[in-house]
């Protein structure tokens, strides 16, 4: 591959320089998805989706806590993911971006928690019974925990991208056994659960409301990423060029936005 | 490489003997948090004898947890593991070595008192066997999943807290099996179902744990 195919290749995102101007281009864009989206998706869930013949009103909380609970598994399988490249192919974003992705996870796990504990009372009368669903999802969230620990907690960046790695990829080779078994648990012990999968099918605009909110939660995810991508990036490469020439050029603008107020 | 397997493991059996007084304190910690939930939950002989399967695992394991930080610790200190791994012997090799003859001196001896301990807490005598052979398969579980967190967290400060944060969640199936394989004897409904399963775990660990605890130890000494 010559140096200007490789220029125009995708593959040049892959190189932390060429990312951060992308990313900085590509985020608001994925923000306004997202609030337009949020927005379409609580206006469906609120007031055109009907009551719940069962549940009443109380069902409705399904439009944050379905999509959190699916983002929050999906976004460790994506961590993992950018964990493996990252280790498979020595690429330093890979890394940064499994580590921008972890909170982003956590918070959706806790709000899926949360929202659960919210339904769970009028539904089940306790805030929280061991499920099977719940006590994995709580494991996911110890999960996040390990990671964002254990990348913190490491000073040289090179040692804690990888020990994250390997953390993240154990957890998901993991998560399946740990689903199974708390499954596999809860059938035993036969908890005061009630199946969801159960409950009659849903109605039309339920569906929608709730497939609305997942595509928002998706927006979201990429536009915090992205933007949570970027200041790790200019930290990362402090000491080369590029970040010295795009940090005199932010400066500048900020001085030139200063001087057109004054 | 059979001849490295044995000389790390007898190095490692030996340095365990000579620090005998790890192993016991390891073992007294077991023993006083079992010997700590009648005065918790009261000596009430039906419910020590209900969450008595329960009770002894979560010790076992919580034991094996906080010796695992000595795994790699002292050779990590003095340079030995540097060396080891600059050898051209496959690192898993010793590394299995090494998890071994941790098991042998922290997870034996919490196995042979477990059934002390299980009369204790009025445990039936049909539960012993299954609780020994439960231990004896789900313990080498838990010290081949730790030692892949303590080669993460090799020399960090506060690695005890963070090690404990990273394994505990992929303890959870070991103890969901460990513990009802006990009870699953107890009530009568036969514990074969979940020592097969721990037993199947046991092999998936030992194929692909040494492997991450390698890779894990190359990142924490580079």
């Amino acid at each position: 591959m010559t140096t200007s195919e490789r220029s125009r290749s995708v593959l040049r995102f892959a190189s932390p320089q060429y990312f951060y101007p992308l990313a900085g281009k590509l985020a608001p864009w994925f923000a306004a998805l997202a609030v337009v989206l949020t927005l379409a998706g609580l206006w469906l869930g609120f007031f055109v989706a009907p009551t719940d013949a069962t549940q009443g009103e109380v069902y409705r909380v399904i439009f944050i806590h379905v999509p959190a609970a699916w983002m929050s598994m999906f976004i460790y399988l994506v961590m993992a993911f950018w964990s493996a490249v990252g280790l498979v192919m020595n690429t330093r974003l890979s890394f940064v971006m499994s580590q921008a992705l972890a909170p982003t996870g956590a918070i959706f796990c806790f709000l899926a928690l949360w929202t659960g504990a919210l339904w769970g009372k009028p539904t089940w009368g306790a805030y929280w019974v061991w499920d099977a669903r719940l006590t994995s999802q709580l494991l996911l969230l110890f999960l996040y925990f390990g990671f964002i620990a254990l990348t913190r907690a490491i000073e040289d960046p090179r040692r804690a991208d990888r020990a994250g790695a390997i953390i993240a990829l154990v957890g998901a080779v993991n998560v399946p056994i740990i689903y199974f078994s708390v499954n596999w648990w809860n059938t035993l012990h036969q908890g005061a659960s009630v199946s969801l999968t159960k409950a009659p099918s849903m109605a039309a605009t339920m569906l929608a409301g709730m497939l609305v909110m997942a595509i928002a939660a998706w927006m979201y995810t990429i536009a915090v990423v992205l933007w949570r991508v970027r200041p790790m990036i200019l930290e990362r490469e402090r000491h080369t060029e590029w970040v010295g020439t795009v940090l005199e050029k932010e400066l500048q603008a900020v001085a030139a936005n200063k001087g057109g107020r004054a | 490489m059979l001849s490295t397997f044995l000389a790390v493991l007898r190095r490692d059996l030996l340095l365990a003997w000579r620090g005998r007084a790890d192993v016991l304190v390891t073992l007294a910690f077991f023993v006083i948090v079992v010997c700590l939930f009648p005065f918790g939950v009261g000596a009430e002989p039906n419910q020590l004898r209900a969450i008595a399967p329960g009770v002894l695992w979560v010790a076992a394991l919580l034991a094996c947890l906080l010796s695992l930080h000595r795994l790699f610790a002292q050779d990590y200190a003095d340079g030995t593991l540097e060396q080891l791994l600059l050898s051209r012997e496959p690192a898993a090799v010793w590394v299995m070595a090494k998890v071994l003859a941790f098991w042998l001196s922290t997870g034996l001896p919490v196995i042979a008192v477990a059934p002390a301990m299980a009369l204790l807490l009025d445990l039936e005598q049909g539960g012993l066997s299954v609780l020994v052979l439960s231990l004896t398969l789900g313990t080498p579980i838990l010290t081949l999943l730790g030692a892949v967190g303590a080669a993460l967290t090799l020399g960090l400060r506060g690695g005890g807290m963070l090690l404990a944060l990273l394994v505990l969640p992929l303890f959870v199936p070991v103890l969901i099996f460990g513990a009802g394989a006990v009870e699953a004897e107890v009530s009568g409904s036969g514990a074969l179902a979940h020592l097969l399963l721990l037993g199947g775990g046991l092999a998936g660990a030992v194929a692909l744990a040494p492997w991450a605890c390698a890779a894990a130890l190359r990142i924490s000494t580079e």
